[in-house]
């Protein structure tokens, strides 16, 4: 098992390397930070000493190399918004998008799936063609649109819910949490049901159809040909077996959900990475873009690992090695 | 002693384009301790009458006519609670695919055990204990060891072992067999057999099982069925329906085999196709395919007559016609 975290992070390596190339590209190519730096009145002395400054004097790969071995230590250099260091921009930003994700993905897989599992067992009751009409709202529907749709009725209409903004925060010393504060919760539940409706709806559709799938198959039949109850074929065999496609699937939504995020917190004005993304791309803020396309690489794999590693956990067939005598005929 | 006793049993499929009739009135009973084989060729309705027997059917098909006596009572009318409690413990399925009948994801031991638990009221060890001892009884080597095994750590041929004691664990009185070793390789199916035939023998346990194999009926079973569109053709003692097959369809499907020393494995073809069931022709369903076809077949659909040592569904064995 530690062989098999390290050999995934071993193959990450080259996709950071290359994630970083572009994020790094990026720098190299497009905008010209020192003008935005010096604004409209500058000397050339001026010019060329914030080109050596930014070390923009070296050749290609020497930069790139710089880049990268600072960027592991999580230095991406000043923003040029801001005129302060991108690590400390996007620690401060974290909590609120990671915040917003986490709950969104917990609603999302603790709604989702039930209702999935639900519309695959009965799939003639009332309720579950219901929840496939709603469902299709879910997937079809963009988020923005949800979004506005969600504060023109609760927070103009209804009042109950504020429209923006992330309510009172609490720190615990980098960390800044909206979960202890009742206009913190309040204002969370909005962008979280923007978010996550897409994902719960997909996740839904999703482990219905595999439910569907797998209530069709031998293994199923000769259950209940052994007499099993009901609930242990649901339970105990079917929905198992669904939920060996529906993790990767879920697993790479649930990373999207961060990039999702970005219309979410505009929307919202939350103040998160996704956010702070979107100011910095309007004026071409380059190291918080590397900075953020990195985090997003590294972010994704960290799903895909955990992934795995409940493939792993799920199906034996994955485990071949620890027994391999049994396999004699 | 008769333990199930099939009446008139008739399986029927709405469809948009009218009511297709799959099964169509068949009735046949299977002693205590008696193997009945059923053979014919695909989409003869083999399967879908062991699916009616366990209350199986998939729907929209459904049991339309006749009734289905087991122990001498009815039980294609039961709740699903109380047919639910005769799978497995009064009547065991044993499937085709082993491949495909096991949950990949659960051990054979817990499988075992959680049918077992669903049917005899035993505790976890006892429980476990009955599991290894049925998974000895199917010749699992080491099945001590392996209980905790998941099925893909088994050969095909050893998974059907584990699949007959599923089948078997709560020692129902009688077993389906659906084409139990057509997945298999062909050196594995006689022994498959063998074991089926040795666990029944054991057990007292009666088996309906469903095969192409005309050697295996030969040499596995006391009674064989001719199935044919949905009817049976032709069912009595099985050295009378293979030495001496009296409907035309049943002497087709035996001309293949010169003896019971020297079988052939498969069914002979057969000129001709099986019609569709929306297509059965008016009277004897053989008739387009028969060599003996004469004017009545074509018009009267035949019944069940007695033909010497069995019963053909036959308008050469009309006795009443005979004379005239
Ligand atoms: N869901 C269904 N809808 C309509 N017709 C069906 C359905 N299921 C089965 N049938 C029909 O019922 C007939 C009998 O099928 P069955 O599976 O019992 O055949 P079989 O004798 O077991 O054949 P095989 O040797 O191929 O297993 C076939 O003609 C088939 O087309
Ligand atoms: S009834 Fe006629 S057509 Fe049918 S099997 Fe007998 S002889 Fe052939
Ligand atoms: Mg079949």
């Amino acid at each position: 098992m530690p062989a098999f975290i390290l050999s995934r992070i071993l193959q990450a390596i080259p996709v950071l390397l290359v994630v970083g190339f572009i994020s790094f590209a990026m720098f190299a190519f497009v905008g010209d930070p020192v003008t935005a730096m010096l604004g409209q009145d500058y000397t050339e002395a001026q010019r060329i000493a914030l080109v050596h400054k930014l070390g923009l004097d070296q050749p290609f790969f020497v930069q790139y190399a710089k880049f990268m071995w600072a960027a592991a230590q999580g230095e991406f250099g000043l923003s040029y918004r801001l005129a302060r260091p991108v690590s400390g921009l996007i620690l401060e930003r974290l909590p609120a998008t990671v915040e917003l994700a986490m709950t969104s993905a917990t609603l999302a897989l603790l709604i989702g799936v039930p209702m999935g599992v639900y519309t695959g067992i009965r799939r003639n009751s009332f309720a579950s063609r219901a929840f496939m009409v709603f469902s299709l709202l879910g997937v079809s529907l963009p988020t923005f649109l949800i979004g506005i749709l969600l504060i023109l009725v609760f927070a103009v209409l209804l009042g109950w819910l504020p429209s923006f903004g992330r309510g009172e925060v609490v720190h615990f010393s980098h960390w800044s949490t909206g979960f202890f504060t009742v206009s913190g919760l309040k204002a969370l539940i909005l962008p979280a049901v923007t978010l996550g409706l897409f994902q719960m709806t997909l996740i839904m559709r999703l482990v219905r159809s595999e439910m569907l799938e797998v209530l069709r198959s031998d293994y199923i039949k000769f259950a209940r040909a052994r007499g099993l109850s009901q609930r242990a074929i649901n339970f105990g065999h079917a929905l198992k077996n669904t939920l060996v496609p529906v993790i990767t699937i879920v697993g790479l939504q649930l990373g999207g959900l961060i990039g999702f995020s970005i219309v979410t917190e505009t929307v919202f004005q939350w103040p998160g990475m996704g956010l702070l993304l979107v100011q910095s791309i309007q004026v071409a803020d380059i190291p918080v873009m590397s900075a953020y396309l990195l985090l997003i690489s590294v972010v994704f794999m960290g799903i895909n690992l955990v992934v795995d590693l409940l493939y792993y956990a799920v199906d034996p067939r994955l485990r071949m090695t620890r027994r391999v005598s049994a396999n004699a005929p | 002693m008769t333990l199930l006793d099939v009446q008139d049993l008739t399986v029927e499929f709405p469809t948009r384009r009218g009511t297709l009739r799959a099964i169509d009135s068949i009735s046949f009973s299977i002693g205590t301790g008696e193997i009945l084989g059923v053979v014919g060729e695909s989409g003869a309705g083999k399967s879908l009458t062991g699916a009616a027997i366990i209350g199986l059917l998939e729907p929209p098909g459904r049991i339309a006519g006749g009734q289905i006596l087991f122990a001498g009572k009815r039980i294609d009318n039961l709740s699903q609670d109380r047919m639910r409690a005769i799978r497995g413990r009064q009547i065991g399925a044993i499937f085709q695919d082993p491949l495909t009948t096991l949950d990949p994801l659960v051990s054979i031991g817990r499988q075992l055990v959680e049918t077992i638990q669903t049917h005899l009221r035993l505790s976890d060890r006892d429980a476990k204990a009955r599991a290894i001892k049925w998974l000895e009884e199917v010749g699992i080597p080491a099945a001590r060891a392996r209980i905790d095994a998941y099925p893909h750590e088994f050969s095909g041929g050893m998974r059907q072992r584990v699949v007959i004691a599923l089948a078997l664990c709560a020692e129902p009185r009688l077993v389906i067999a659906d084409e139990p070793t057509t997945a298999l390789d062909v050196s594995i199916q006689a022994q498959i057999i063998e074991l089926l035939k040795r666990l029944a023998r054991d057990h007292g346990t009666s088996v309906m099982l469903v095969t192409h194999d005309m050697g295996v009926i030969a040499e596995t079973c006391d009674r064989v069925a001719v199935m044919y569109a949905g009817r049976i053709a032709e069912i009595g003692p099985v050295v009378e329906v293979v030495r001496h097959p009296k409907h035309p369809y049943s002497e087709g499907l035996m001309g293949s085999i010169p003896s019971l020393e020297h079988r052939v494995a498969r069914l002979r073809q057969i000129d001709g196709a099986m019609p569709r069931l929306a297509a059965i022709p008016p009277g004897c369903p053989y008739n387009p395919r028969c060599p003996k076809v004469f004017d009545r077949c074509r018009v009267e659909r035949p019944g069940l007559l007695e033909a010497d040592a069995t019963r053909a569904a036959c308008w050469l064995y009309d006795k009443a016609a005979a004379h005239v």
